[in-house]
């Protein structure tokens, strides 16, 4: 289909864009930001705001940027004195329903509205204020959602309805009295929410943030009692850069360690470590489902824990389908609690361990079931996200640019490329495929059949096939939970009718974009920058000589002193998690 | 396909054939939600939550968007009526004719607010736009009946006549 090109002008400029494209998006081809508080590059315009108003020449009206395709002929002005004036009353009318209290906003500095009160020189309230009083939700524990801030923008509830397909959030009431929350007079935590903090990464302002608990980290930090341990995460050390100015995509995995090391960590271990150990647990887990026929088929990974809780609210007649495994950061937090206090000599109920997640719903992991204390203690004791880990950072005076790079801990702290790439959509299942063809035929995959190329990239759902000595494995990917009904369906459809499964080995994300696109990653994610994230990511495994999670010498010396072999008895103890069904709505 | 909430599980049985039978009435045809929900009101007086959920459950339309629709409109009730209704009528000519004092007669003489009913459950207080009596006004509205050119003192009246009434309800049985 060829789309026709339509010719305008815009400020004078001329443009020549693809029938369709919004003026918003045409003004942005020849460098021109209109300002808007509603449209983000991930949702669809609604034309909320009323801040991207343009004049067409010839017309009287002022129509939105956002949700006008620009026509063939139009001759646009996005920036004049009258335009201006306009887009002040519409901030100082927002202004007017929202609290005076950047100071102690958990997007101070960070805030959309802010930035644009600031740019817009808006120096005094010319409205009196009205702000409806209504209390925080701070029920989930991974987000705080505080009323009084929404500027009624909708993007969480596009996100959470549209992207995300949990529908949680929902436009209640009408007219000055709307706000955005759970159906009903019910708590985020009775409410089908998952946690993802989709909706924190793409609000504009302090009215959804991450649940900071930064403070009790420092405290921990200080108390000569505690033996602090911190893990970090793949998809980390590709976002945190971008709190401290560096392009998406940097690896900063040297400077992260010394980071945390100066913060006071005793211990600095990664979660690609345990990443690679994930693979492998897995990767046995579908070699005896696939090839021994011990377990249903399609296995199903389980380390995102939105998607755990989106599945057992809402698809849970998939949980034989589920791995079992833990996700990273529950092994590393074990792990560290068991083989590593053992070996260093510490008394587990001592160590304090913190992980450094992309993720929100990774503070809900902690205690989703028993199992997550494994090790007799809570084997990871507080998940703190990319954003917070920033606000420490700073927060200590480190200057960061400057670091040095450090090491990872030598006992829980070496990865290989598999495990660096468990950060993105798609990687956990390039991983595991990587060690489950080890399994199956005793040989690694060679060269460029190391990558998996049809099952990298951004599209919702991808699908590919890799033949393991003669026999065809076929599998699927879906990142963001909006994608994933469609995949679900089809299993089941096949499953209903006797047929044999259409995919042996599913892979879901509930984020776009898989880790490096989480909730409690630094704001401002469009796909561009996922891309240029998942980049940092793939070109680390790339480059790295150990490419295989199983021959990870860190992992093999891990089950011969402590674990045995994969899925052994004391494997199941300490590294496997069940699942149960629940009811998305707590009444 | 996920666990099923106490409250549907103990549903009283009336309710639920009551609302299966909406669903299947108006099933293919565009725009039922609102319709259902109509019913559902006029059946019961307000749209209790249990309803929602099974609504949600049966025609898979998420409790979020039912939500959306309840509380945009202002005719749909999320808690269950009083059995007395007063109305206070909130349109230009009763405005302009004092029909703020009449609703703070009756929300002090109550103690309760605009939109709410008393803990008996036996009145339900009330503003609505116009109600089409300007000749009379200010109105009020008491159980379907019109009560026109009021003043805040006969409030009073108006509550003790509906305890009255009630009383001799309850004697009579």
């Amino acid at each position: 289909m060829i789309i026709p090109t339509v010719h305008a002008t815009i400020n004078g400029m001329k443009v020549e864009v693809p029938a369709g494209t919004s003026i918003l998006d045409a003004a942005r081809r020849v460098q021109i930001n209109i300002p808007t508080l509603c449209k983000h590059r991930d949702l669809l315009p609604t034309a909320a705001c009323g801040l991207c108003i343009v004049k067409v020449g010839g017309s009287r009206k002022l129509p939105r940027a956002c949700a006008t395709a620009l026509e063939e002929g139009m001759d646009i002005t996005t920036h004049d004195a009258d335009l201006t004036e306009v887009r002040r009353t519409t901030i100082e009318l927002i202004l007017s329903n929202h609290p005076n209290a950047c100071l102690t906003c958990g997007r101070n500095g960070s805030c959309e509205l802010q930035t644009l009160a600031g740019e817009f020189g808006i120096r005094q309230d010319c409205i009196p204020r009205y702000v409806r009083d209504l209390p925080q939700d701070c029920t989930t524990g991974s987000i705080v959602m505080d009323f009084t801030k929404c500027i009624k923008c909708g993007r969480c509830v596009q996100v959470c309805q549209e992207m995300q397909n949990v529908w949680a959030l929902s436009f209640l009431e009408r007219g000055i009295n709307t706000r955005m929350a759970p159906a009903g007079d019910i708590q985020l935590n009775e409410s089908p929410c998952v946690r993802c903090g989709q909706c924190s990464a793409h609000c504009p302002t302090g009215a959804i943030i991450e649940n900071d608990e930064t403070g009790a980290v420092w405290e921990a930090l200080q108390d000569p009692g505690k033996h602090c341990t911190v893990q970090v995460a793949p998809s980390v050390r590709v976002a945190l850069g971008e709190a401290f100015g560096y392009p998406p995509g940097t690896d900063l995995t040297g400077k992260i360690y010394t980071a945390l090391r100066r913060l006071g960590f005793k211990a600095v271990f990664d979660t690609t470590f345990s990443a690679d150990l994930t693979i492998v647990e897995e990767a046995s887990e579908f070699v005896q489902r696939f090839a021994h026929g011990k377990g249903e088929i399609p296995l199903i990974t389980s380390c995102c824990p939105a998607w755990v809780d989106y599945m057992e609210k809402r698809f849970s007649d998939f949980i034989p389908n589920f791995s079992t495994a833990k996700s990273p950061q529950q092994m590393l937090g074990v792990l560290a609690k068991t083989y590593f206090a053992e070996k260093a000599g510490l008394d587990p109920a001592t160590i304090y361990q913190v992980s450094i997640m992309p993720c929100t719903a990774k503070k809900w992991e902690l205690e989703r079931t028993d199992e997550m204390r494994a090790s007799g203690h809570p084997d990871v004791d507080i998940a703190l996200t990319t954003r917070e880990l920033a606000r420490m950072i700073k927060q200590s005076g480190v200057a960061f640019d400057d670091l040095p790079d450090g090491k990872a801990d030598s006992i829980l702290g070496t990865y290989s490329g598999a495990g660096l790439i468990f950060g993105s959509t798609g990687g956990v299942m390039e991983a595991a495929l990587r060690t489950a063809f080890f399994q199956v035929t005793g040989k690694n995959l060679e060269k460029e059949a190391i990558n998996i190329r049809p099952i990298r990239g951004l599209a919702g759902i991808r699908e590919g096939t890799l033949d393991i000595e003669g026999t065809e494995v076929r599998v699927a990917v879906a990142h963001g939970l909006g994608n994933v009904e469609k995949l679900l369906l089809k299993v089941r459809r096949a499953r209903e009718n006797g047929d044999p499964p259409p995919y042996h080995f599913i892979e879901v994300m509930a984020c776009p974009g898989g880790c490096i696109g989480g909730g409690g990653q630094p704001y401002g994610v469009t796909d561009e920058i996922r891309l240029q994230r998942i980049k940092g990511l793939f070109d680390g495994d790339q480059s790295m000589e150990l490419r295989f999670s199983h021959e990870n010498p860190e992992i093999k010396q891990v089950y011969s002193d402590f674990l045995d072999k994969p899925l052994s008895e004391k494997a199941h103890r300490l590294l496997h998690a069940h699942y149960v069904s629940r009811p998305a709505y707590q009444r | 396909m996920s666990a099923v909430l106490p409250a549907l599980q103990n549903l009283d049985p009336e309710l639920r054939s009551g609302i299966i039978e909406c669903i299947e009435h108006w099933k293919d045809q565009e725009g039922n939600l609102i319709m259902i929900l109509h019913e559902i009101q006029n059946r019961h007086g307000f749209v209790p939550r249990e309803a929602s959920l099974l609504l949600s459950g049966e025609t898979g339309v998420p409790l979020a968007r039912i939500y959306e629709v309840l509380t945009f409109y202002h005719y749909f009730r999320l808690v269950a009526q009083g059995k007395h209704n007063i109305t206070v009528c909130n349109g230009t000519a009763c405005y302009l004719k004092g029909a703020g004092r009449l609703l703070a007669e009756l929300e002090s003489r109550l103690g309760i607010k605009d939109n709410q009913t008393t803990e008996d459950r036996l009145i339900h207080l009330e503003t609505v736009r116009c109600v089409g009596c300007c000749g009379l006004s200010p109105v009020v509205v008491v159980d379907k009946k019109t009560v026109g050119k009021v003043f805040p003192t006969d409030m009073a009246g108006i509550i003790e006549g509906i305890r009255n009434r009630e009383e001799k309800e309850e004697d009579e049985e």
